[in-house]
């Protein structure tokens, strides 16, 4: 104990360091693990592939000039044999959405089911296509029709296949997803679905932008940092060697020259890449949103990239066809493999025993220091050993200069979760700008206020603040923030571990006595909200697209008006996280630094 | 077939002792809406005998099975009812099947009222059964079973309504495949040698969209009079083929095509041998050959088709029946149609929907609901919803029997009335259960089943019922008895439901019991070995260098080393 009092600060750093190291190392090649396939009916039985050929795309181009799209889908899916239903559905957003140009959406969902000989409807299959006015994924709908053709014709389907073509990718995804659940988590309105196929055990998006298609990138970031299991990336694997397709994650091409530094470079970014978008917790394609049901599922596009090396439509639909079949003979849903992971890339995996110890070296610093503080706060009180009723009378105003700056924040928390929303209309009439502009301007507003809001608080109450007052604040800020840490790594670790990384520093390290303004200002360049900022910018150099200052800061407006949309529209919990816990959680250590 | 008949004449005359029997055999062929082909095929023995007579102990069997005639007596059974089912009947595309049957298998019996233990009967009768069928019957022990109130009531002779003498089991993983075929055609009196069952082969049978055999077993009337008890063993397949994998977009098709075989000879032993052709939808655009100057009409299902006929008794039949083409048509949706799923996500709660569609257009009629939900489902009654066309729709009559962990399942049974042309939802919310962990199956991520619930109904028929009881109606249309003219009697499964329930990671117990056996094996291997060994004490030759050493001091007077 005394070892740990004394050396608490070189500690704290030899843990920061370590973590960092730690997780940097996490994509040197040496250090991560081969994937397998670890499920067995999809491992070594053997498929022969014949394919689909036709493409029957220009009667979708067709059929978006003339605006009939889902009529033209239910003709056409109806004539390869499929069981075919339509589903409506309509959602106002809390306000527009700039970035897909949308604020009152109407839609309709077109599926067909192939009905698998000879089985009872328990278990189905879904193969995606969003399919949005203009002519972006038409290729996708028309290899889906083509696929369902030649589906059709086998025999050797065991689960009931789902043909999905849905309007306004995500939103139709998510109306269709609740309806088959009968679940309503978000506020849409929808129309009940006529046919079902039992429980759907895997599912799988298509995005083909363009006609060519040099490579196809998996995608696997789900809703709220869902992963599926790792088994269907190796399945996308396997059957892109086999074909000799390019495949990529993250946009990256694997590299072979792990042991040079541009090996390790290239890897470090695609894993980078992965955390920072699972940290940011939306559903990166269609695919996210069907992790929350249980139902494990992947995104695969198809990108144009100006290479030489292209690939035709009969080669997909062959890997679709390999992939589906696969996952036709599955006997169990999958779960032989992992379901949290890291992809420095397709073919090298970290597990969750491998990075979990560099986020634990985080938190073992707030835990230190905590301890460190819970000696301190206990030394005196042994000191006095005979005074235990004097030792016990402060305490009574302690927990109330505790609590008051504590519950103060939180309420500041709750006011940046719920009023930018309910706000809108107000500041539309009162300011020149735009409901969205509206509700992410009074977000930087309400957040910027409460740096404002609580420095003097406790005087209110106490009058002054006592040595001992804020180092029990301090305590209990620092283990409610361990606590939300862990909560968040363990649901999240790409979140917890970027939050961890910034905020852990100055959440260590501050005391009132530190020189008030250098330290005021370290606060603010590592609060969350510019923990977002610096993600964008890393994020756009990451993905070789870097930005302007001015460009950068138009993105993180606009990241935090898809943030609150996302939580709006499909429930993710990055926004309320941010605003009810994280956000609180630093005011209160801010609170720690104006303490007088 | 000539050569035969004096053969059977023969028999007949040396056995005039022998109770009166018969068999019959029949084929229905129904092109289907959907561009499917639906074949039921039904063999009929009658058997002017009661196995259940004191004192009189029958063993002269000649063409009833005798392994079901043992049995029969043995468990003092009043009717068995036996389904074996691969594949859902899609009633939306389909219509109404003439037997209906969920997914799996399927098992219902009344016991006779003179049996004291039923369970012991039961248990025993499903072990029998399943040697007899080859089949996983001995699975169906009390934690499956149910005892229905009201949705099974006798078919045949004898109105028995003391539920206590019937059990009611589903099996519904069950797989049916060629093992189940094969002793299912032995009880036929040709086997599959000659007759209808010739076309059985069950590489073809099993080449389809569903498959489903069934056996029932009942006592009805030797006559309109009804003076004395006639067994009847009714052995029914029905298969739908489809058309569209097999026929490469043409919609033609013929026997040889579906079965891989043509019709040479009927049963000897049979007293009729037929072969409906369902010709109602269409019955100038299709060309049938050989056509035949037979045409029958039948009433079945509350609608009157007309059917070609092919009677197989008679030699001029066998010229050959072959290919003929038909046209699809606009289908009349099903007038009772259910389907269910689990709603919600999660692996701790859930809500079973039940919904029911009725299709009339302006008549209501009500309709008995039964579910049976195992255990580790456990439902909570008072979420129990039921509604139509958004208002709230009151049973008028509810039957529910609770579960018993590990013991016995739930047992729920409404009659709802459903308004015409309405939409009618049943919920009920579950919890699922933590199994223990010797509970879960070989494969607990595959998920759990329940079982088909079961839709039991008298719908309103288009067209007058026929209510008397006549030998020459085709099979087919007799199963049921019809009890009123304007209404028939249709039992409806909806499709089974996929669970899944908490699974704890399985690998790492394994590892965990590898890692243990490891460590004890070593542990107590080393252990052993110390107890066991006798140690002796070894004295060492001391070294080279140490005698060598010693040597020198000996020379020069020191001490020696030890």
């Amino acid at each position: 104990r005394g070892l740990l009092t004394r050396l608490n600060t070189p500690i704290c750093i030899v843990c920061y360091l370590a973590a960092i190291v730690w997780f940097m190392g996490l994509a040197f090649e040496p250090f991560t693990l081969r994937t397998d396939m670890s499920e067995n009916a999809m491992g070594s039985t053997m498929v022969l592939l014949r394919g689909a050929s036709a493409v029957p795309r220009q009667g979708v181009r067709s059929s978006q000039k003339t605006g009939a799209v889902s009529t033209w889908l239910v003709k056409a899916m109806q004539s390869r044999g499929l069981e075919v239903f339509t589903q409506s559905f309509s959602r106002k957003l809390p306000f527009p959405d700039e970035n897909k140009e949308r604020y009152m959406v109407r839609g309709t969902n077109v599926y067909g089911i192939l009905r698998a000989p000879r089985a009872p409807r328990t278990e189905a299959l879904v193969i995606s296509a969003p399919c949005s006015p203009g002519d972006s994924n038409n290729q996708a709908v028309g290899l889906l029709l083509a696929l369902a053709q030649y589906f059709r014709n086998q025999v050797y389907w065991a689960k009931d296949i789902i043909f999905l073509v849905n309007e306004h990718d995500l939103m139709g995804t998510q109306a269709w997803l609740e309806a088959y659940h009968h679940t309503n988590i978000t506020g849409m309105e929808y129309s009940p679905l006529q046919g079902r196929g039992g429980s759907i055990q895997a599912a799988l998006s298509l995005e083909l932008s363009s006609d060519v298609i040099t490579s196809l990138d998996l995608i696997l970031d789900g809703l709220n940092g869902q992963l599926p299991n790792l088994d269907l990336a190796n399945l996308f694997y396997a059957f892109c060697q086999k074909l000799g397709v390019l495949c990529t994650i993250q946009g990256k091409l694997q590299r072979n020259d792990w042991d040079t530094a541009e090996g390790y470079t290239h890897a470090a970014q695609t894993m980078m890449l992965m955390v920072l978008k699972q940290a940011c917790g939306r559903s990166w394609g269609d695919h996210g949103l069907f992790l929350r049901y249980h139902i494990e599922a992947a995104s695969v596009r198809g990108i144009n990239s100006f290479r030489h090396y292209k690939t035709d439509a009969a080669t997909i639909g062959r890997l679709l066809e390999g992939m589906v079949r696969k996952l036709n003979n599955l006997l169990e849903r999958l779960h032989q493999s992992y379901f949290f992971y890291l992809l420095p890339s397709l073919s090298r995996f970290v597990s969750i025993g491998c990075y979990m110890p560099a986020f634990g070296l985080l938190v073992v610093i707030l835990l230190l220091r905590a301890l460190d503080l819970w000696v301190h706060l206990g030394a005196p009180a042994l000191a006095a050993v005979e005074g235990v009723t004097e030792a016990q009378q402060p305490s009574g105003p302690a927990v109330l200069t505790v609590l008051t700056p504590v519950v103060i924040s939180h309420l500041t928390g709750v006011a940046l979760y719920l009023l930018p929303v309910h706000l809108q209309e107000m500041a539309v009439e009162h300011f020149p700008v735009s409901e969205t502009e509206a509700v992410v301007l009074t977000a930087v507003a309400i957040y910027t206020t409460g740096l404002a809001l609580p420095h003097n608080t406790q005087r209110l109450l106490s009058g002054e603040g006592t040595e001992q007052g804020w180092k029990v604040l301090k305590l209990t800020a620092l283990l409610y923030l361990a606590v939300l840490l862990g909560c968040t790594a363990l649901i999240n670790f790409s979140l917890g571990f970027v939050l961890a990384v910034t905020l852990v520093p100055i959440t260590a390290s501050m005391t009132p006595h530190m020189p008030k303004a250098l330290s005021a200002l370290v606060m603010v360049l590592l609060s969350p909200a510019f923990t977002i900022l610096y993600c964008v910018f890393i994020y756009q150099e990451l993905i070789e697209a870097p930005v302007s200052v001015s460009e950068g800061w138009m993105l993180f407006l606009s990241v935090i008006s898809q943030g609150i949309l996302d939580h709006a529209l499909y429930g993710s919990l990055v926004y309320p996280l941010l605003a009810l816990f994280i956000y609180p959680c630093w005011l209160m250590f801010w609170n720690i630094l104006f303490w007088s | 077939l000539d050569s035969r008949l004096p053969l059977v004449i023969f028999l007949h005359a040396l056995t005039p002792a022998a109770a009166r029997d018969e068999f019959q055999e029949e084929l229905v062929i129904r092109p289907l809406h959907s561009g499917d082909i639906y074949a039921s095929f039904q063999f009929r023995t009658l058997w002017d005998t009661d196995f259940l007579q004191e004192g009189q102990k029958v063993s002269h069997y000649r063409l009833f099975p005798k392994s079901l005639g043992q049995v029969l007596s043995k468990f003092s059974v009043r009717e068995l009812h036996i389904s074996f089912s691969q594949g859902f009947w899609r009633t939306m595309q389909w219509g109404q099947p003439f037997i209906p049957s969920p997914p799996g298998a399927e098992l219902w019996v009344w016991f006779h009222d003179t049996v004291s233990d039923v369970d012991g009967n039961w248990k025993e009768l499903t072990n029998v059964l399943s040697g007899i069928f080859c089949a996983s019957l001995n699975f169906i022990d009390l934690t499956n079973t149910v005892q229905p109130s009201a949705s099974f009531k006798p078919l045949g002779l004898g109105n028995a309504t003391d539920h206590r003498f019937l059990r009611y089991a589903t099996l519904p993983r069950e797989i049916v495949c060629t093992e189940n075929l094969t002793p299912w055609k032995k009880l036929l009196p040709c086997g599959s040698k000659a007759g209808l069952a010739v076309l059985m082969k069950s590489e073809k049978l099993f080449h389809s969209s569903f498959h489903s055999q069934a056996v029932h077993i009942r006592p009805i009337c030797q006559d309109e009079q009804c003076s004395s008890k006639a067994w009847e063993l009714r052995q029914t397949l029905n298969v739908v083929f489809d058309l569209h994998t097999s026929g490469q977009g043409k919609k033609e098709w013929s026997l040889f095509k579906m079965f891989s075989r043509t019709l040479t000879e009927a049963c000897p032993l049979a007293s009729s041998s037929k072969v409906y052709v369902d010709i109602t939808d269409n019955p100038e655009l299709f060309e049938l050959s050989p056509a035949t100057p037979l045409l029958g009409q039948a009433v079945v299902l509350g609608d009157r088709r007309t059917y070609s006929v092919y009677d197989l008794s008679r030699a001029e039949t066998f010229g050959q029946l072959r290919s003929f083409n038909l046209l699809l048509r606009d289908m009349l949706r099903p007038l009772l149609h259910a389907e269910r799923y689990v709603a919600g996500f999660g692996l701790q709660t859930g809500e079973i929907h039940t919904v029911i569609y009725n299709n009339h257009p302006y008549r209501a009629f009500p309709v008995l609901l039964m579910d049976s939900v195992p255990w580790y489902l456990q439902l909570y009654i008072h979420t129990l919803t039921v509604t139509s066309k958004s208002r709230d729709n009151k049973p008028s009559y509810i039957h529910y029997q609770p579960a018993k962990d590990r013991h016995r399942p739930h047992l729920l049974e409404m009659l709802i009335q459903l308004p015409p042309h309405s939409m009618t939802e049943v919920t009920v919310q579950f919890e699922r259960a933590l199994l223990k962990w010797t509970e879960y199956t070989p494969d607990p991520n595959h998920g759990f089943y329940v079982g088909s619930s079961v839709v039991s109904a008298l719908v309103p028929s288009m067209v007058a019922m026929r209510t008397n009881f006549t030998q020459d109606q085709p099979l087919f249309s007799s199963f049921v008895p019809v009890k009123e003219e304007s209404s028939y009697f249709v039992r409806v499964y909806t499709e089974p439901l996929l669970v899944n329930l908490p699974t704890p990671d399985f690998s790492m117990p394994y590892n965990v019991i590898c890692l243990t056996c490891t460590v004890v094996a070593v542990g107590y291997g080393s252990f052993y070995n110390l107890l066991t060994r006798t140690f002796q004490v070894d004295e060492p030759s001391p070294p080279l260098s140490k005698r060598l050493a010693n040597l020198i001091r000996r020379i020069r007077g020191v001490p020696l080393l030890t």
